[in-house]
């Protein structure tokens, strides 16, 4: 510490903290205990508040027990399932592949860097109309592509099967470059002696990949799958713009149900609800996670 | 000699076929925006429009302020940096070179609530911004980037691992913490705020949840948000709603490679800590 700071304290350090005292204060712990509140509470949003009319009315952990004790709230889980299940083995393979690539010496490789990264740049909103046009069954792109291969695309945005597999396409499409660099950091990181003692013990390119990338790279992989782990309990601008939660609740997720629930059903404190259990679930996966951590992944001693 | 050509030769088919298949959305959403509406439903499908239409682009700006709305994005975004980026600058000042008493216990607790998804407190948030008679504004759109986290911990960072002698010379020379922050740590984080404004802009830009539940008048939103009204109320119009996306999609990618040098060097110091 500098000696300027010895003597000052609260008192100088205030200017500087009050703005994001602030924010802290009013955007994020206010809102926190609100919701919490608010989640006991039967307020629809509209009527003012009034606690000594009883407006709104606590109603205890029924909002939690109508979530949980309903089919709608495991549809939803199911859907992220589904999602999950599909995206993150995905996500993994083209993100390393991709950053294996750039990883390579040669010229031109900053050029595809930035093509790769596109994608990230897109705003959701338009990325998933993107997805929407090119998904259309009769006359979208992508159908018209399998076509040419004799396949009979899909009917995918309107098929409840293929609904949710077309919000994977379009996610992997968007995520891949983000992820790509996060996973070329860590290639970076990777000290070529490894690789050399590989050589001479006689490893070829994929018993270098599978021995000494992959293992050197756990720490990595473990962050990233994390990481989309809890962006998959998040899903929502592409599936308010692609399916708006259809065929049949077939892509329906937490955060478009929060937001309905909120906005368009007037239910204030079941949406609350809904939102810390949101909440416990990315608490719990963050965790676990870490917890496990120890178990499988390899750190370079 | 094959051999020594092997390698070069695999890197560039993989990597191109890779960038074919980020770029096919890409040029299907420029070659549909040019589109005009009888030609959306041909079939076979025209990859290349027959006939180059203007339509989608005259009538964005016909059925929608879309001018406005571009300009609000600038606005929104440019601001919404300037905001974050000042009130982080000046808290991690404060936690990386002053002294007070809980500062570490405060910090920590800045560090928690990047645990709090945005989904979590959106609603009570909204309430809060209703209760300031806030709704509908771009003060109420921009106030809470104020705080962040994320940019508040990595101004921190960077701010600790300059020396302190410099500072103790400073205050020799009778400087104030004022103009310690101002002449010698804000030029000293440049490139770390170079970083952080590209990713609150783009951030800013992109975002949809907040404007959505902030903003109904057309006059006010932001792109994203303009372009899903438009996809409610046009949904098969997509060369609309191509040219739309293309129109937002322009000017930020504009912006990441006129600071993608910083950007990169930022990203990359964030993927090795990872």
């Amino acid at each position: 510490m500098p000696r300027v700071s010895k003597h000052n304290g609260w008192f100088a350090a205030i200017g500087f903290l009050l703005p994001c005292l602030t924010g802290l204060i009013l955007f994020n712990l206010i809102p926190v205990a609100g919701a919490f509140t608010l989640s006991f509470t039967d307020w629809d949003g509209l009527k003012p508040i009034a606690p000594k009319d009883g407006v709104p009315a606590f109603v205890g952990l029924d909002n939690y027990a109508s979530i949980l004790g309903g089919d709608e709230f495991w549809r939803v889980l199911r859907n992220t399932a589904v999602y999950i299940v599909l995206y993150i083995p995905l996500i993994l393979i083209a993100s390393i592949a991709a950053a294996m690539l750039l990883h390579r010496p040669y010229r031109g490789v900053s050029v595809y860097r930035v093509l790769f990264y596109i994608p990230v740049l897109t705003s959701w909103v338009a990325g998933a109309l993107i997805f929407k046009s090119i998904l259309s069954p009769e006359y979208g792109g992508v159908n018209d592509l399998l076509n040419q291969f004799g396949i009979r695309g899909p009917g995918w945005l309107y098929d409840p099967n293929w609904a949710m597999p077309g919000i994977v396409l379009a996610s992997i499409w968007k995520d891949m470059g983000f992820f790509a660099l996060i996973f070329l950091g860590g290639l970076q990181g990777i000290d070529s002696s490894y690789y050399e003692a590989a050589k001479i013990d006689g490893a070829g390119p994929w018993r270098r990949f599978r021995h000494v990338t992959l293992p050197l790279l756990s720490p990595i992989t473990f962050f990233v799958t994390v990481i989309c782990l809890i962006f998959s309990f998040q899903l929502f601008p592409q599936v308010m713009i692609m399916t708006d939660g259809g065929p049949h609740g077939a892509t329906q997720v937490m955060v478009e149900r929060i937001y309905r629930y909120a906005f368009s059903y007037f239910k204030m404190g079941y949406a609350s609800a809904f939102s810390f259990i949101l909440f416990a679930i990315i608490f719990l996966f963050t965790w676990l996670q870490l917890k496990l951590q120890k178990k499988w992944v390899h750190y370079d001693a | 000699m094959l051999r020594r050509y092997a390698g070069p030769f695999f890197f560039y088919v993989m990597a191109t076929a890779i960038a074919v298949i980020v770029l096919i959305p890409f040029f299907w959403m420029i070659s549909t925006s040019l589109k005009s509406k009888g030609a959306l439903t041909a079939v076979p499908i025209e990859w290349i429009p027959e006939e180059i239409s203007f339509e989608g682009y005259r009538k964005v700006f016909d059925v929608f302020p879309f001018a406005r709305t571009i300009l609000n994005s600038a606005f929104v975004a440019g601001l919404t940096t300037v905001v974050r980026l000042a009130a982080a600058a000046m808290a991690a000042y404060a936690f990386a070179k002053m002294r007070f008493r809980g500062r570490d216990i405060l910090f920590a607790a800045v560090l928690a609530t990047m645990m709090i998804p945005q989904q979590v407190t959106f609603i009570p948030l909204f309430l809060v911004m209703k209760e300031l008679q806030l709704i509908n504004t771009f003060t109420g759109l921009i106030a809470p980037s104020i705080f962040n986290a994320f940019a508040i911990f990595m101004m921190r960072q960077h701010m600790r691992t300059v020396n302190d002698a410099y500072l103790d010379a400073a205050v020799m020379d009778g400087a104030t913490h004022r103009t310690i922050f101002v002449r010698l740590m804000l030029p000293l984080s440049a490139p770390i705020l170079a970083t952080l404004a590209v990713i609150a802009f783009m951030d800013a830009w992109n975002d949809y949840l907040w404007p959505l539940v902030m903003l109904s008048d057309p006059n006010k939103m932001t792109l994203p948000l303009a372009l899903s009204k438009l996809s409610g109320q046009y949904a098969t119009d997509y060369n609309t709603l191509m040219a739309g996306s293309l129109i937002s999609i322009v000017p930020i990618v504009a912006v990441y490679l006129a600071a993608q040098k910083h950007f990169k060097a930022g990203l990359q110091v964030g993927g090795v800590k990872g």
